[in-house]
């Protein structure tokens, strides 16, 4: 019996030692094998955990350790170079990136431009057919530049230009102006991703026909470029000051004047009705046209009363060259047959 | 939804007295509460305060219009009047033209007003004195600008324009997708 107890002792020593495999637990535990993490959403026993915190949070690592690689253990186990392993699943539980979303590319303006637009990107074919030459010539590259110089062996002059022109010379420039215009824009565009600000650059010098509105900006910086700042110019009659986009900015002496507050609505409304008087005073008190109208439409309208007094039957005339302007008649007036009475007026409009 | 400059409101404000006169005080100092103009995309809106405050809740890229459009500012600084400007220039406009029923149609399809359409002018309208154009039932249709004063009209030949169109409901279905 001795003996069989002895072994039953070392059998729970044993069992002391390694704890159990299984593990009870109230609710189920969430597992994500991929990443090895298993959750647990059980509460805590809070009086242990207040009481005895190591131990208890110890003993519950534990156990939710010895959950973990059973599931592990589940899954099938292969044998590589002397040693067990598991081929983990995809993990499921989605981690947050450590850095930051990259910030997208800023636009070039044209970029910006084709996308409110709609504008789509065609892809272009990299060779295309050349009917003169009757092969097929890349877009771009040395092949290309030699078939440009195959096919213009020679370049008409065309008649509005000077004769002695060198046409080729005239295409070269051409094209290295449009590569400078290029890297312009492409310097433009990294200045504006950079929000660098770049000098506004003047007025354009070379073109002979000014437009309307360079004009009128040269002339407001012109008329600025004093050192009073344009202070005591004189204006023409109708002069206008240059506005648009910038030309503020070129103008010497402006500062860019910060926004006005918006008034309140009482100030609002004295303002503009002292705009409106100021308007309204300043309109001529004199129209000479409306003035001409008036007096014109008097007469008639004084002239068509008349028409209306009188009555057709009753146009005799009382005595002769005593008629007045309200009982005339539409008989023509005659004269005094043969009475001359100089300082009676005949009625009538005077007739020559 | 931007405060008029001064020389805008200055324009505004010319264009406006040439068809209402000194009526445009009226439109200002209204008693029924405040009522104000407010440009938005070059384009003049007459607007009371109150809507105005409920106006500004919304983002300004997503608000397309608030209030009465009476016209827009054009690329020269110059203000146009538009046929939404009507309901408040009609009942303060001194000086009308009334067309006759058949000539009514001619206007509506955007056409100057000929001697032989007029049916009863103000008197004394002078020279290119803004109008407001009426039908003979005294219905506003449209606003333009006299090119005869009343004197010269009774003496002019039927097919002589008496009053330059510039603006009639018919727009309202005309230039439907333009007018905010």
């Amino acid at each position: 019996m001795d003996i069989v107890n002895e072994i039953l002792e070392r059998e729970q020593k044993k069992a002391d030692k390694y704890k159990p495999i299984t593990v009870e637990k109230h609710l189920e535990l969430e597992f994500d094998l991929g990443s090895l993490l298993a959750s647990d959403t059980n509460d805590l026993d809070i009086k242990t955990l207040k009481t005895n915190k190591d131990s208890y949070l110890l003993a519950l690592t534990r156990d939710n350790a010895q959950l973990l690689l059973n599931k592990v253990w589940e899954l099938p186990t292969e044998r590589i170079e002397e040693a067990i392993v598991v081929r983990l699943p995809q993990p499921t539980t989605i981690l947050p990136r450590a850095k930051p979303v990259p910030v997208p590319k800023p636009l070039t303006k044209w970029q910006e431009f084709a996308k409110a637009k709609g504008i789509n990107k065609k892809k272009k074919d990299k060779l295309q057919w050349d009917e003169q030459l009757q092969k097929w010539v890349p877009l771009y590259g040395f092949k290309k530049t030699a078939a440009e110089k195959e096919k213009n062996w020679l370049i008409e002059v065309p008649q509005n230009l000077d004769p002695m022109t060198d046409m080729y010379e005239k295409k070269a420039g051409e094209k290295s102006e449009k590569v400078a215009k290029n890297e312009l824009q492409r310097l433009k565009n990294l200045a504006r991703a950079k929000k660098v600000k770049i000098p506004r650059v003047g007025l354009p010098v070379t073109s002979d026909k000014a437009s309307a509105t360079q004009l009128s900006t040269a002339a407001s910086v012109a008329k600025a470029s004093t050192a009073s700042l344009g202070k005591f110019q004189d204006k023409l009659p109708k002069e206008k000051e240059a506005r648009g986009k910038g030309v503020h900015e070129l103008i010497p002496g402006k500062e860019r004047k910060r926004k006005a507050p918006i008034p309140t609505p009482a100030a609002e409304k004295e303002y503009n009705l002292n705009l409106l008087d100021n308007i309204l005073s300043k309109r001529p008190k004199i129209d000479m046209d409306k003035a001409v109208a008036k007096s014109i439409n008097e007469e008639e309208v004084k002239r068509s009363h008349e028409k209306k007094n009188m009555k057709p039957g009753l146009g005799k005339r009382k005595t002769q060259g005593k008629g007045n302007a309200t009982n005339f008649s539409a008989k023509k007036p005659k004269a005094g047959k043969g009475k001359r009475a100089p300082n009676k007026k005949s009625t009538g409009r005077k007739r020559r | 939804m931007k405060v008029l400059s001064e020389d805008r409101t200055r324009i505004l404000f010319e264009k406006l007295t040439k068809y209402i006169g000194v009526n445009v005080k009226l439109l200002i100092d209204r008693p029924d509460g405040t009522y104000c103009f407010r440009e938005k995309k070059d384009r003049v809106y007459y607007i009371s305060e109150k809507l105005l405050h409920l106006a500004q809740t919304v983002k300004p890229d997503n608000l397309v219009s608030a209030g009465t459009c009476f016209g827009k500012f054009t690329k020269t600084n110059k203000f146009r009047l538009h046929i939404t400007a009507l309901t408040y220039i009609s009942p303060y406009a001194p000086f009308k033209v009334w067309v006759k029923p058949s000539a009514e149609q001619q206007f509506l399809y955007g056409h100057h007003i000929i001697k032989s359409g007029l049916g009863r002018i103000t008197e004394n309208t002078p020279k290119h004195q803004g109008v407001v154009v009426l039908t003979m039932s005294d219905i506003p249709i449209g606003f333009g600008v006299a090119s005869r004063t009343t004197a010269e009209c009774r003496h002019a030949d039927p097919l002589a324009t008496i009053v330059f169109h510039q603006a009639d409901v018919g727009e309202y279905i005309r230039s439907e997708d333009t007018l905010t």
